[in-house]
């Protein structure tokens, strides 16, 4: 009788064979790594917060200038009346730049710590042993990775946009998402966070270091292009518009003529701006799948 | 899932043919062949830096070798999409993050390979980390740390388990329990393969041994094989009259050492002997002790030629 070989304290296993593997398995494995580290809560809540507080803020400075226009001494602005209607960039000033770098800098941080926190730990051998199908960890990863910082990226951006429009509308100057140019800003603008984020996971992904990987994030996304700009030379223009950053700052321009905003030369196209944002989180991804493959670990 | 293999359905084994490892010019593993059987606990033995833990990396496909194969049950580990059931590991304790309570990094590892959570629960009372499983691994003795680790390798309930200097940091009553653990394991049909670099720590677990220096093969034998390759057994002796004790044995046959403070190694005499001749030329004996001829020298006497890190002499 085969239940005497039954040992007590091990229940018969319901299954004999292998369930199969599945992608989805990874995910919620993924999932639960992220969610089970304080650092992932403090990075998106402050992350968020500091963003939309940084939005706001700086709308709500605004607003004293809107009331009493300040016009430098002996420097009329060519065109300015007593209305600072066409003046304003109501779209710009509600997508901060400090809000953006904080963005960058936090997703990117964010991305490259779920890679990095497997190597400098030493978990990434428990891991990959576990699962040995290495390049499908990393897709889950990416996976899970680019959800939450793509509803983090919206959250700041839609909560950013609709507060600071709704107090420009007490100065008839707030726009509507259906604004020419306000949806496209908007989801720029939420999107850098899913981009600097697998950024980061690619960069993290070479280097393996927590320090190094941090400071590349900065480097790469921040102050890389920087050393592109100007309207002297085409082709560190044409290289500095091959950064998301430089996309992300064409994608957010009104395109309301009234506020002359200047392209400068050479400036991207709205097509070249998306292809570039996509261009690099995928390179990014492709990176962070290859590298992993055959490396020792 | 293992059961079958209880029964001797399949037979699990790992099987190295000529492994090398290379990391630049350093040889880390040379052409390493061995097998290791199921149904028994093999000691995977070798000196700090022989090239173990590289060894234990390649069967889990962790490291590619630079020449050579390991295979479990004729196949490459790697090729498997999901481990758990197949390999259990405990390669190094630190191999958790350290952010991360216990009970989440097993249910992490459990929801990758389709395990239920409540196997989470039951590996955590199997070590005994139930109580402080939801605290940070941070927080962790490297004994707390092991149990973890060895909690990961019982995860997937797999036929196969190897384990990396899994004793280090335990105290004695978990030394005990790992010693039983690891039996337990090999009697139910398993794979056990457990490395260290003290004899003292096989001795009383191993049934097999694979001993290793600098990345080549030593032994492959059982464990009284392996003891019977050590020095003949020895009698420590100690007398005020040793100078002229030392002669007398000789003449017998012996093989006499001379040590510090009137003391002496002999080999080729039992401890009877030596008490009978003492006795007989009226000599003092202070200590007449039988040195069983212990796995630990034999092992020391094997690796000696391949000990990569030799201390200095004691200043």
């Amino acid at each position: 009788m085969s239940s005497t070989l039954t040992t007590p304290d091990r229940p018969t296993p319901a299954a004999p064979a292998e369930p199969a593997a599945r992608f989805r398995d990874l995910v919620t494995a993924e999932w639960v790594k992220l969610w089970t580290l304080r650092s992932t809560y403090l990075i998106v809540v402050v992350t968020v917060l500091a963003c939309i507080a940084i939005d706001v803020n700086a709308v709500h400075n605004d607003l004293t200038y809107i009331d009493h226009p300040f016009v430098p001494r002996g420097q009329l602005l060519r065109g300015a009346t007593t209305s600072s209607r066409v003046l304003y960039d109501p779209l710009g000033s509600s997508l901060n730049k400090i809000a953006r770098d904080l963005m960058m800098i936090a997703f990117g941080s964010l991305g490259a710590m779920t890679v990095f926190g497997e190597y400098s730990s030493g978990l990434v051998r428990t891991t990959f042993a576990a699962v040995p199908d290495r390049r499908s960890v990393v897709a889950a990863k990416l996976f899970v990775v680019v959800t939450v910082t793509t509803l983090a990226g919206l959250a700041i951006s839609a909560i950013s946009f609709f507060v600071t429009q709704g107090m420009l509308a007490s100065r008839h100057l707030g726009l509507s998402i259906g604004s020419p140019g306000a949806l496209q800003a908007v989801a720029a603008f939420a999107l850098i966070a899913p981009v600097a984020a697998v950024v980061g996971m690619a960069l993290a992904a070479l280097i393996r270091h927590a320090a190094g990987s941090v400071i590349a994030v900065v480097g790469v996304l921040l102050l890389l292009p920087m050393f592109f700009g100007g309207d002297r030379y085409k082709l560190l223009k044409q290289i500095g518009n091959c950064m998301p950053l430089t996309a992300l700052e064409r994608l957010k321009i009104d395109p309301d003529p009234a506020l002359h905003q200047d392209l400068g030369k050479y400036a991207p196209t709205i097509t070249t701006a998306w292809t570039v944002l996509a261009a690099w989180a995928l390179i990014s991804a492709v990176v962070a799948l290859v590298v992993v493959r055959r490396r020792d670990v | 899932m293992f059961r079958g293999v209880a029964a001797g359905s399949v037979v699990r084994v790992i099987e190295a043919k000529d492994l090398t490892k290379r990391f630049g010019a350093t040889t880390a593993v040379n052409n390493l062949s061995f097998t290791v059987q199921s149904g028994q606990v093999t000691g995977f033995l070798g000196p700090n830096g022989a090239g173990k833990t590289t060894t234990l990396r390649m069967i889990l496909g962790l490291n590619q070798p630079s020449g050579g194969t390991v295979t479990i049950d004729g196949r490459p580990f790697a090729s498997h999409p999901r481990g758990l059931r197949h390999v259990g590991a405990l390669l190094d304790a630190d191999d958790v993050h350290r952010g991360r309570s216990a009970r989440a990094h097993l249910s992490a590892l459990a929801h990758s390979n389709r395990i239920p959570q409540r196997r989470v629960g039951e590996v955590l009372d199997e070590v005994g980390l139930a109580a402080v499983a939801r605290r940070r691994v941070g927080g962790f003795s490297l004994g707390m740390k092991q149990r973890l680790g060895i909690a990961t390798a019982l995860l997937g309930d797999p036929p196969v388990l190897l384990f990396d200097e899994p004793l280090n940091g335990l105290d004695p009553e978990g030394v005990l329990w790992v010693r039983g653990l690891f039996h337990r394991l090999a009697a139910e049909g398993r794979t056990v393969f457990v490395s260290s670099h003290m004899m003292s720590e096989m001795e009383h677990t191993a049934d097999r041994l694979v001993v290793i220096g600098q990345g080549e093969l030593i032994a492959a034998e059982s464990l009284t094989e392996f003891a019977a390759r050590g020095s003949r057994l020895s009698v420590f002796v100690r007398s005020p009259d040793i100078a002229e004790l030392a002669p007398v044995l000789a003449a017998e046959g012996a093989a006499v050492v001379p040590g510090e403070d009137g003391t002496c190694r002999v080999t080729g005499l039992t401890a009877v002997r030596i008490g009978e001749l003492a006795f007989e030329h009226r000599f003092m004996l202070h200590e007449l002790t039988v040195r069983a001829s212990s796995l630990e020298e034999a092992f020391m006497e094997l690796t000696a030629d391949s000990v990569e890190f030799l201390a200095g002499e004691a200043r």
